[in-house]
């Protein structure tokens, strides 16, 4: 389960929407408890619609930052601009840690979705947005 | 010429499982060169076969981006502090 504030899943969405028409992505620093106490925006260096890369030394700032306050960088955050909010085969393939919470904001619908995804070897695993007390159902419940 | 590497959690299984190691390497491509000969298993998560740092990978000197110092000509002084990070990408395509 992954743990966010109003706050910081409003945070997400308007990363997103400012990276329009491109894809827009951060990390989230937080706890080994799936517990996010930051949302770290990041420049989408890829500059496309269709593929994202966080800024390398945004990265290299936030595992320092996480080193410093005791906290872990927990996963990432990007959005799919016209598809749904699920892995695609190259979020799967390129996963960097079986450990992260992978989450994805789809702009192609109003409302927007926030989903959330564990990746591990290949596996793709959607797991419970706690939202400030407020569960969000997985999409197959 | 010793320098400090920090190994990423994913990297950690197969380098021994240690945060940092001590390298030797007056390069980025000499220190990884030297990484590469004491944990073979990671050669192909650091280095393209033709030398050329992964696509995937994050290298830093103290706080740049050896991109921006000549990738793997990127030099390595006495008590530099290497970071290596895998790049965090993906996207709807």
């Amino acid at each position: 389960m992954l743990t966010i504030t109003a706050n910081q899943r409003a945070a997400m969405l308007a990363t997103c929407i400012r990276a329009l028409p491109d894809e827009g992505c951060g990390l989230l620093l937080g706890t080994n408890e799936g517990i996010v106490v930051d949302v770290v925006a990041s420049p989408n260096v890829a500059a496309s619609a269709k593929v994202y890369e966080i800024d390398p030394l945004v990265l290299l700032r936030s595992f320092r930052r996480a080193d410093d306050e005791g906290l872990e960088v927990v996963g990432v955050f990007h959005s799919h601009t016209h598809s749904p909010a699920y892995p695609s085969p190259t979020d799967i393939r390129q996963a960097p840690d079986p450990a992260w919470h992978y989450v994805l904001v789809s702009l192609a619908q109003v409302p927007s979705e926030v989903r959330s995804y564990t990746i591990v070897e290949g596996e793709v695993t959607e797991e419970l947005v706690r939202v400030e007390g407020v569960t969000v159902p997985r999409a197959d419940d | 010429m010793s320098a400090l590497l920090r190994i990423p959690t994913v990297l950690r299984p197969a380098m021994g499982g240690a945060t940092t190691i001590t390298v030797e390497g007056s390069t980025i491509g000499a220190v990884l060169s030297d990484v590469t000969t004491r944990f073979p298993a990671v050669k192909g998560q650091l280095l393209n076969d033709d030398g050329t740092l992964h696509r995937f990978l994050n290298v830093y000197v103290n706080d740049d981006d050896v991109r921006y110092l000549g990738g793997v000509e990127a030099p390595v002084s006495e008590s530099d502090e290497i970071t290596l990070l895998p790049a965090v990408a993906g996207g709807a395509q």
